[in-house]
């Protein structure tokens, strides 16, 4: 279980470590427009990378999941009615729980 | 979706200072409606608490894996990145190498890098206050900290996320990891759809900002969908960073006139 653990605290290193670099980026650096611009848009393009993959892949392969297309497509509805946040999560969750239990997806 | 309306820079005049966001193209003519006041703080907490139980399927995941009670924990509490921990223990239960799973696990946390970045000009945080946020760069923090008005609303909600995502995710870790087995499938309960349902809601506002934004997200969603059968999961996600490159080098940047 060695083996486990080193990978474990590797993972875990590299992850704080990456997370710490951003913030240490010397301020002279993000007054250059292009690179303020890029850091701007990059969570906008993994974000919604994330939802895309999250939606419709499991691992390397692509998925169809009625239950959890239909949980978004109910999140997008609540977004367009201006729902709360809560609100916008618990259609998500609570249409891709009752499609299951129908036995759909 | 009324209190997180507002873009992080719909504020910002153009010509701010450096540490100050920048004015998306189209922002420039809105101004912060009083009616709609940011919640920072309830956001923030709401957003933890529904994305934190996901931990109860890291938790279950990790233990099914091979990993102990213990490492699972120890996951959670010190990489605390959802899918970086979710990587390694996939790539374990697959029957992967461990230096592959740690190898993808990190390149998968690449991302917050490009947050804490992002995320640098807007918390303003030095010693022991940028040790400890760094911590907290995920997701779902950055998300909610760039869906506020101003810097200070971004800090509010950033730390709000932060501590009430750290405590229900490694709650939820340990209870997932115990209860292994025990507890009907994740799945079943819908747990699957609140990351990206969370994930859509706090982009939302920055898909109104402008044209570029909504292009950069279409292209970052193609990308990845694209890349998921040919690279490893979590790769696609980071190749989709490339939408965010095209999208700078699009045109000149923009300041507000």
């Amino acid at each position: 279980m060695t083996g486990a653990w080193i990978a474990v605290l590797v993972t875990a290193a590299g992850c704080y470590a990456l997370k710490l670099a951003g913030l240490t980026v010397p301020e002279r650096l993000l007054r250059n427009a292009r690179l303020r611009r890029f850091a701007e848009l990059v969570p906008v393009a993994l974000l919604a990378a994330l939802v895309a993959v999250q939606a419709g892949a499991k691992g390397s392969s692509l998925v169809f999941d009625p239950a959890r297309l239909a949980g978004l497509a109910a999140a997008v509805i609540a977004l367009m009615l201006r729902a709360p946040f809560l609100v916008v999560i618990l259609a998500a969750a609570g249409t891709a729980a009752g499609l299951r239990l129908a036995g759909i997806g | 979706m009324t209190e997180l309306a507002q873009p992080a820079d719909a504020g910002e005049p153009g010509g701010s200072p450096p540490q100050a966001s920048t004015a998306a193209e189209g922002s420039g003519g809105s101004s912060p409606r009083a009616s709609t006041a940011p919640k920072p703080v309830r956001d923030g907490v709401l957003l933890g608490l529904a994305v934190g139980v996901s931990g109860l399927a890291f938790g279950a995941a990790a233990v099914s894996a091979g990993l102990t009670v213990w490492q699972t924990c120890a996951l959670s509490l010190l990489a605390y990145t959802g899918a970086s921990q979710f990587a390694l223990a996939g790539t374990i239960a697959a029957g992967g190498s461990l230096v592959a799973g740690a190898a993808g696990a990190i390149l998968l946390g690449s991302r917050n890098s490009l947050y804490s970045l992002r995320l640098s000009g807007l918390l303003q945080v030095r010693g022991a206050a940028r040790l400890l946020a760094a911590v907290g760069v995920t997701d779902e923090s950055t998300a909610l900290a760039l869906a506020q008005p101003d810097n200070a609303a971004a800090r509010t909600g950033f730390f709000a996320t932060f501590a009430s995502l750290y405590l229900t995710w490694n709650a939820a870790t340990l209870a997932g990891a115990i209860g292994a087995g025990k507890i009907g499938s994740p799945q079943s309960f819908g747990l699957d759809v609140i990351g990206p349902a969370a994930f859509l809601a706090l982009i939302w506002p920055r898909l109104a900002a402008g044209w570029t934004e909504r292009g950069v997200a279409a292209g970052g969603a193609a990308i990845a969908i694209a890349a998921t059968p040919l690279l490893p999961p979590g790769a696609p996600i980071i190749l989709a960073g490339s939408a965010a490159l095209a999208g700078t080098l699009a045109r000149r940047p923009v300041s507000a006139p």
